[in-house]
């Protein structure tokens, strides 16, 4: 163990209803995420002394801490990147948590983004400034990859080209995560599980990409509360301790369209952050009890297993198949039904599910104990992700 | 009702002093690919310097406007009003070693096969800019 491993921990999770129309502003989702987070983990809302945030986020921290009347914060942050980024605000806190900057941070991500802008719509609102931020997008909008769906189907076509993968092995992981989200009351999909045919006959978005393999489009808030170690065994929940949290940024690396890298089908981005993920923690992969694996599409599932070494490369159809992510097998995945299932919270309900958990409280709880729970976010962008521990 | 004259989503290009030569070539219906006026090395998408020596300095290529499918996607949804669907839209290998993105015309989708031989020709897009488009070998306008 090294740096800030095991020095910090969640201690606290909030969430407003996932929908697709909240009736209310993102503003106040935002704020009602924060204060569950807080009564969650038993801790005052003056006691927030610092915010992580993704540069995404609608809801400033300025605005919260106003609105909320959180009289002074110390710790402000920002991380780019979207979903990829999604556990990076867990790292930023952290390290300020660790470090003695700040006492209590918390991360939030709230937005109405089904019944606002839709993200599967097209080029988000801030695509149209003049920067070299959105410079990239030269290379890709005017010929009609204009969703992060169409930007992700060449590395899908390729994969399945190189392995021999299909449709129907990308459609394994919505009808498990559809299965999980089937018994979880919170998820939009509560009760509504598909079949494969299901899967197979839905409509195709940007081949090979179905509409059943895209997560959903939600409109919602989640919050975390992260404070020491320490001061986490004092509260009423056991403690997810943050063993590892690190970012990553690859060679040649461009915002969802790494195009120009000899294999596109490989993630090195992500492969940095699992080793950062092993160094941080002392921990490998067979260590890892559960994982809740960023889904915005189904075949970031597979590459994802490949590249935390989960499985070798192209044996993540086989993996799938053999079971070995479902509930009860060698790493349940998702289980509170993921973004295809549960709702899309840019992966910040994946961390939330990542510390149920290790609570034991999740709806479809593993029965052996989990001590060791690896949430990513998303690709092909910038990555990051964590491991979040019990407190044994 | 819909919008009689739905809007592109396309935003506009993004033209700065690293790329404007592409933009310009396309325009004269030639393909020009970034090269490192100290090593030598072609880069695409184009940028102020180097990776491999960074230099700054750099010129031009013309290509050869021959390419080979890479990898392919056939888009459905959600349609932009400045392209025709299902879009076929292609990453292509360049002989000269990069690589290059453009949408694919007069090729049915169950034809294209990873692989296959294509022709890098020019095409209106949103906001009337003149940029690549793939075709078939002797297809090209």
């Amino acid at each position: 163990m090294s740096g800030i491993s095991g020095k910090a921990a969640i201690a606290g999770i909030g969430a407003t209803e996932f929908s697709k129309n909240s009736g209310r502003s993102e503003w106040q989702l935002a704020c009602e995420s924060v204060l569950a987070a807080l009564e969650d983990a038993q801790i005052g809302v003056e006691e927030v002394d610092g915010m992580a945030l993704f540069t995404m986020e609608n809801n400033p921290e300025i605005a919260v801490a106003r609105a909320l009347g959180i009289p002074e914060l110390k710790f402000f942050s920002r991380i780019p990147h979207g979903g990829g980024g999604a556990c990076a605000p867990v790292q930023q806190a952290a390290l300020a948590v660790s470090a003695g900057i700040a006492d209590v941070v918390v991360v939030y991500r709230a937005f109405n983004e089904r019944s606002g802008h839709r993200f599967g719509a097209g080029p988000p609102p801030f695509a149209y400034a003049y920067n070299t931020d959105q410079e990239y997008r030269n290379w890709i909008n005017p010929y009609g990859l204009l969703t992060p769906a169409a930007q992700e189907a060449f590395l899908a076509r390729t994969y399945m080209h190189r392995y021999g993968a299909t449709s129907a092995d990308f459609g394994a992981v919505s009808v498990l995560s559809r299965k999980n989200a089937a018994n979880n009351p919170k998820a939009w999909f509560y009760e509504r599980p598909i079949t494969i045919e299901d899967h197979q006959n839905s409509r195709m978005i940007a081949d090979p990409l179905r509409l059943l393999d895209c997560c959903q489009e939600s409109d919602g808030g989640v919050a975390l509360v992260i404070v020491s170690a320490e001061r986490a065994r004092d509260l009423p929940h056991p403690p997810a301790i943050i063993s590892a949290a690190a970012q990553g940024i690859g060679p040649q690396q461009i915002s969802m369209s790494s195009y120009y890298r000899d294999d596109i089908d490989k993630m090195p981005e992500v492969e940095l952050t699992a080793n950062q993920m092993w160094a941080q923690s002392g921990l490998t992969q067979n260590d890892m009890d559960a994982a809740i694996l960023y889904d915005a599409f189904t075949p970031m599932v597979l590459l994802q297993l490949e590249e935390y070494g989960f499985c070798g490369r192209g044996e993540a159809k086989d993996f799938i198949a053999d079971g070995n992510l479902e509930v009860d097998g060698r790493l349940p995945i998702n289980t509170h039904g993921g973004q295809l299932g549960e709702g899309y919270i840019h992966g910040v309900n994946g961390i939330a599910e990542g510390v149920r958990l290790i609570r034991g409280t999740s709806v479809n709880q593993p029965t052996k104990t989990l001590n060791n729970v690896l949430v990513t976010g998303g690709s092909p962008v910038p990555h990051s992700a964590i491991i979040l521990s019990a407190d044994r | 009702m819909s919008d009689p004259t739905p809007r592109t989503a396309v935003p506009n290009l993004i033209i700065t002093e690293d790329n404007k030569f592409f933009f310009d070539a396309a325009r004269e219906g030639r393909l020009e690919i970034q090269r490192c006026a100290d090593c030598g090395e072609l880069r695409h998408p184009p940028g102020p310097a180097c990776p491999k020596c960074r230099s700054f300095n750099w010129d031009t290529i013309e290509a050869s406007r021959k390419a080979t499918l890479h990898s392919y996607t056939v888009v459905h949804h959600p349609p932009d009003p400045s392209l025709t669907y299902p879009l076929a839209v292609g990453l292509v290998d360049l002989p000269e070693g990069t690589r290059l993105v453009a949408d694919i015309e007069g090729i049915e989708p169950d034809e294209l096969e990873l692989g296959m031989e294509l022709e890098v020709g020019f095409g209106e897009h949103a906001h009337g800019e003149i940029l690549p488009r793939l075709f078939r070998p002797g297809g090209a306008a």
